[in-house]
Order: structure tokens, then sequence, then C-alpha cells
């Protein structure tokens, strides 16, 4: 069991193009550690410096009290689990767990046990005479993960090692991989771009984009605090509502939305409001207000999503972030504004909607240099 | 679009109509040469050519063994063949997993010249590998059919190719599960490139089996060292041919590479390599 630290940790590649970013981040022992942001932030390649598949250009990464820079993958005590699987397609199920255990000359009778354990704990029993290329997606993920815990090391490394699964197969290994994380105690680093996938296995998050480190914290930390307009619209699905206003003499205004405090800074500001925090209001509402115009309503059983517009600049930063993420803002020169309602309230599409929030749930953020000047 | 279902002339595909006619004239050059090799000198030289013996007699193969060095030729080619394709197994896959995955100096420059030499004809280089298998002293040798070929460029660039289109992650999750590099090579990319490899297997032994040109430059006297291609030739005189025998001697030494297809062939089809990924 070990520790995993970051100090300092550059990579650039030839171009130059610099993957990561003077990355400095401690994982304790045993911590499930998440590692999340858009695609070609950089995430993969810092799990791939640990795991020693790419040459670090700057900086030291230590596994326990041991500095691995140059040490080979095969001496860093770790296991990793590939977004692809990367089974070895011509060896049975039982040799692909066993490979790495025969590599370090594990005598047989152990190798047996150890194997024969890991399929039970995976439910793998009766797929050990079967080659990769007769599996299911899920099972082949089993596998894999099997492969890497079988050889019970110190640090154990995913990447991205459920965006292969369906949605119901996915929701279902998320449950498993948590369980055995738990049981196991193994110090994990996962990295992932879902921030479902992040905010409900990790007990830390570490946000990065473009190579950078933006935060790193508990989940609900991250997202009922985030750092930055960055994390803000990262974390959280549908993404955070982002208007632009101006703050003058402790008061900030973003189209009808009305705000006292005393503690932003005149100037240009980002206003921020989960989705989930804007409520129909009527006139008598004391906090903040908004006319949201409704565009479109989702219907999701559980509760039904409301795309609108306000009156108010959509704010503009939403550039660099991943559109896969983030949902499109509308063309018009209006803000974009997404509510959550209960099941059964169903607005018409084209309608009028008064929504409130409570001013202790406005996040506001300084346009110039994104990061946070108020959080709820 | 849903494909409509064609309404069906010929209970095959139209493509038959050509391509039956065309197999059966490849296959004539065969089949006269089996009825040359059964038949006797007379009958070889008939006009119209007799394209069914009548009947079955096998002395032609008899002669052609009793009379010449068949068996040495056979066994002097057979060496030859089998040293050239298992050093070029070896040597080639070696040459093009350090070309494929290892980083180097200069590796690219040394492929790109290493391909620019399949542009010279073999007759430039004829008379300088030839001084040089001279200077070795391998002349009239096994040794001088052996050497120059051990390894080949063509051999090099096809398995190169290959490996470059194996998912690397199969090699980076064997690093990390303990493998080392000639490991990787030898557990993971290996198994995976048969197919490559039997097709490497196969093509150099056809091309080792029926070469004539570089036996017929460099054996010259010593006839213990011939082949079969050059034993083959010594039933063609400048006066006159026996192809009856050449026929019954061409068709005992075109055996092993048939053989060898029949049982390579199952290597032919579609790798496997890409199985143990996401599905």
């Amino acid at each position: 069991m070990a520790g995993v630290g970051f100090d300092g940790v550059t990579k650039v590649y030839p171009g130059p193009v610099v993957a990561v970013d003077d990355l400095t981040l401690e994982v304790a022992d045993g911590e499930f550690l998440i590692l999340v942001g858009p695609s070609g932030c950089g995430k993969s390649t810092a799990l791939r410096m640990v795991a020693g598949l790419e040459r670090i250009s700057a900086g030291t990464i230590a596994i326990g009290d041991r500095i691995v820079n140059d040490v080979p993958p095969k001496d860093r005590d770790i296991a990793m689990v590939f977004q692809n699987y990367a089974l070895y397609p011509h060896m049975t199920v039982e040799k692909n767990l066993a490979f790495g255990l025969r590599r370090r000359r594990t005598p047989r009778d152990e190798v047996r046990r150890r194997v024969s354990e890991i399929a039970g704990m995976l439910g793998l029993e009766d797929l050990l005479g079967r080659r990769p290329g007769q599996l299911s997606g899920g099972q082949r993920q089993r596998v894999a993960m099997g492969r890497a815990l079988v050889r019970e090391p110190a640090v154990f490394l995913l990447d991205e090692p459920l965006s292969n699964l369906d949605a119901k197969l996915r929701v279902e290994m998320r449950a498993e991989l948590k369980r055995l994380q738990d049981r196991l105690g193994i110090t994990t680093i996962y990295v992932t771009h879902d921030q479902v996938e992040a905010m409900t296995l990790g007990e830390r998050i570490a946000v990065l984009a473009d190579g950078v480190l933006q935060q790193v914290g508990s989940p609900q930390d991250v997202y009922d605090h985030p750092r930055n307009v960055f994390v803000a619209g990262f974390i959280g699905s549908p993404p955070m509502n982002l208007l632009r206003g101006k703050a003058t003499g402790g008061r900030v205004v973003a189209g009808d939305l009305e705000l006292e405090d005393t503690h932003v800074p005149d100037g240009d500001v980002l206003v921020g409001i989960r989705p989930e925090d804007l409520h129909p209001a009527g006139d008598d509402h004391p906090g903040p207000r908004l006319e949201v115009r409704v565009d479109v309503i989702e219907p999701l059983g559980d509760e039904v999503l409301v795309h609108g517009s306000v009156e108010a600049d959509d704010a503009d930063t939403r550039k660099g972030i991943d559109d896969g993420t983030l949902l499109a803002p509308t063309t018009s020169d209006r803000g974009t504004v997404r509510l959550r309602l209960p099941p059964r309230e169903r607005p018409r599409p084209g309608s009028t909607l008064r929504v409130g929030v409570a001013p202790d749930e406005v996040h506001v953020f300084d346009e110039a240099t994104g990061l946070a000047v108020r959080t709820r | 679009m849903v494909e409509r279902p064609r309404r069906r002339l010929l209970p095959f595909d139209p493509w038959h109509l050509f391509l039956a006619p065309l197999s059966v004239l490849m296959l004539l050059p065969m089949v006269w040469m089996v009825v040359t090799s059964l038949e006797t000198e007379a009958q070889t030289f008939h006009f119209p050519p007799i394209l069914w013996p009548g009947t079955l007699r096998f002395e032609n193969y008899v002669s052609v063994i009793r009379q010449s060095a068949f068996g040495t030729w056979f066994w002097n080619t057979t060496v030859v063949t089998v040293a050239i394709v298992v050093s070029n197994i070896v040597l080639c896959t070696l040459a093009s997993y350090a070309f494929a995955r290892v980083r180097f100096l200069g590796r690219g420059v040394v492929y790109f010249l290493l391909l620019a030499t399949l542009m010279v004809p073999i007759q430039v280089v004829l008379i300088p590998t030839f001084l040089i298998v001279k200077e070795l002293r391998l002349l009239d040798h096994l040794g001088a059919l052996i050497v120059p070929h051990l390894a080949s460029v063509f051999g090099i660039f096809m398995l190169t190719q290959f490996f470059r289109t194996l998912p690397v992650e199969l090699e980076e999750a064997a690093r990390i599960d303990g493998a080392s590099r000639l490991s990787v090579l030898l557990r993971i990319v290996v198994p995976l490139s048969l197919p490559a490899l039997a097709t490497l297997a196969v093509i150099q032994f056809m091309w080792t089996w029926n070469e004539f040109l570089w036996p017929l430059v460099t054996i010259l006297t010593n006839q213990g060292a011939f082949t079969l291609q050059l034993g083959l030739a010594t039933f063609q005189g400048s006066h006159q041919t026996q192809w009856h025998y050449v026929a019954a001697a061409n068709i005992m030494s075109m055996l092993p590479m048939l053989i060898l297809f029949l049982v390579a062939q199952r290597y032919f089809v579609r790798g496997i390599a890409t199985q143990g990924l996401k599905g």
C-alpha cells in the first residue's frame, strides 16, 4: 500500500504541447481519487506518467516514499485498467488473469489460488476457459479489472474503464467498483471525463483543464464551492447557469436579476446559479428573481428539465469547455437558462415563467479572471 | 436504404461465368505438365499434344530419382530453404519490432534507406554480392546460398507494417504486468502476428525454393551443392531436352510447396489481435 505524490509534474510533447502543467497533488494511501476533465485536458497523460508509460518532462512522481521517475512500469507495483481493456486476445481468461503473476515468478499453486479467488470475487468462474473474443463488453471489463487486482498492487490506475459500457451496465459497474475499492482499500486513481462518475465514485476529485489543476476536494465541496468558472460549468449536469452581469457598489445586476452583496468588488462579473436552485416564485419572492421564457421542456420522469432564456447576455465562457459535457448555448442574444422542476410541473414552451433563487445560492465570478468571488 | 432483393437469373454469381474459364486456363499448364510426366519421350513430341495419356506410367519419376542426383538436390534445397525461412522469421521479427515500437535516433532514416534498397534491381547487386560471398570463401558451398538471404528487406517491411497495426495498449498492459521487452515480443506480439509470420514464411519459402539465378552464379563446379532448380536445368541440354524427365522432376519439386501452402492456409485468416479490446 502506498500513496502517490505528484510534485510539479509537467509533460511536454514535441511541438511543443504542454499536456500536463506543473501538477502538484497528493493521493493518500488507500484513497479513491478521481481525475476529471474534458478530453485533452491531460488527465490520461497524468495517469500514464504514474504507470511509467510516459516519461516525465519535469517534476517528480512518488509512489510511497520512492520517487519513480526512472523506474520501469513493471517495478512500480501498480496495475492499470485501460479504456479498451487491452486483454490478451490469444489467451484464455485464466491466462489473462495469471499473466502478471507468472511474469513475477509466483509459484503455480499461489497463482491458481489467487486467480480463482479473484474470479470468484468478480463472478468470472464460468468464463475462465474462454478467450476475450467470446466475452461480452461487461465481462471483458471485469476480466480487465481482475487482471489488475489479482496482483494486489499498491496503486490501482483506471483510465475511463466504464466508458465503453452501455448505460445500464455502467451504473452497475460503478457500484461494483466502489464496493471493491471499499473492500480492498487499494490506493486508486481513476480518470474519467464523466462528471457523474466523478461525483459518485471518488472520495476526492481533482478537476483538470488544459493540463492545469483547477480544484481538488470532496465531490460535494467542489460542487458547492467551485473555485472558478470552468469548474462551475464542468461539474454538474446540466451545468451551472452563467449570466453576464455587472457589480457596482455592492449590487450585482444581470438582466432582471438583482443581488445585494457588499463583498463583491465592482466590475464585470458572471453570475452562476445551479439549475436546481431556481424555483418558480411569485411576486412576493424576497430574493433575486428572473423572468424565464420557456423554450423546450424535457420530462425525465423524476423531474422536468426546462431550457429557457432570460434577458441578459449569455456568458461566453464556454469556449474551451468540452461540448459533449455542456449543452450548447442558444444563438439568440438572450442568456440561456436551465432549471429543474418537479415531475408534474410542465410549463408550456413559449410561456414565461417567473423563477427565484435564494440569495445565498448565487455564485459570482470575476469575468476577467474566472475566479469565484462569491460561492454559496 | 433497404437493399431490394434482386431476382437471380443464375443459381450462382455471374462473375463465375468469367472466373471459371479463367481458372481452367490457369490450370492447363499444370495439367499438361502432369500428363507429360506420365508420357514416353516419343509421346511428348506428338502433335497435336496429347492431353490424356491413356495409361498411367510412373517410370519417368523412377528414372529421375535413379539416374540423377535428385535426392541430393532435394536435400540441398530443403536445407537452404529451411535455414533461410527460419532465420528470416527470427531476424525480421526482431528488426521489425524495433522499427515499429522502439524509439531510437535515426529510426526513420534507417527504415527509409532500407526500403530504398527494395528499388535496386537484383542485377545491380549481383556482382557486389558475389564478390562478398567470394571473400567469405563460401563459393560452391550451400553457405553461399544461405548467408546473403538470412534477412530480407521485404520481410522487415511487411512485419513492421503489421506490428504497427497491433494495439499498443496490449504491449503496455504486458509491460505493467511485468513483461520485459523480449517477453512482450515473444508472448504478445508474435502470437498475435501468426498470420503475418505465416505469410512471410510461405513467400520466403517460395522465393528460396524456386531461386535459380543466384545458385547458378555461386555454385560453380560442386555438383554436390546443386539445388533442385540447378538440377532441373541439367535435363535441358542445348541440343535436346528430355521433357518427360523435366516434367516429372518439376512435379516432385513442387510438392513441398503445395503441401506447405495447404498447411499454412488456415493461418491466413484474419488475425485476432483486436479481440481483447472493447466490444
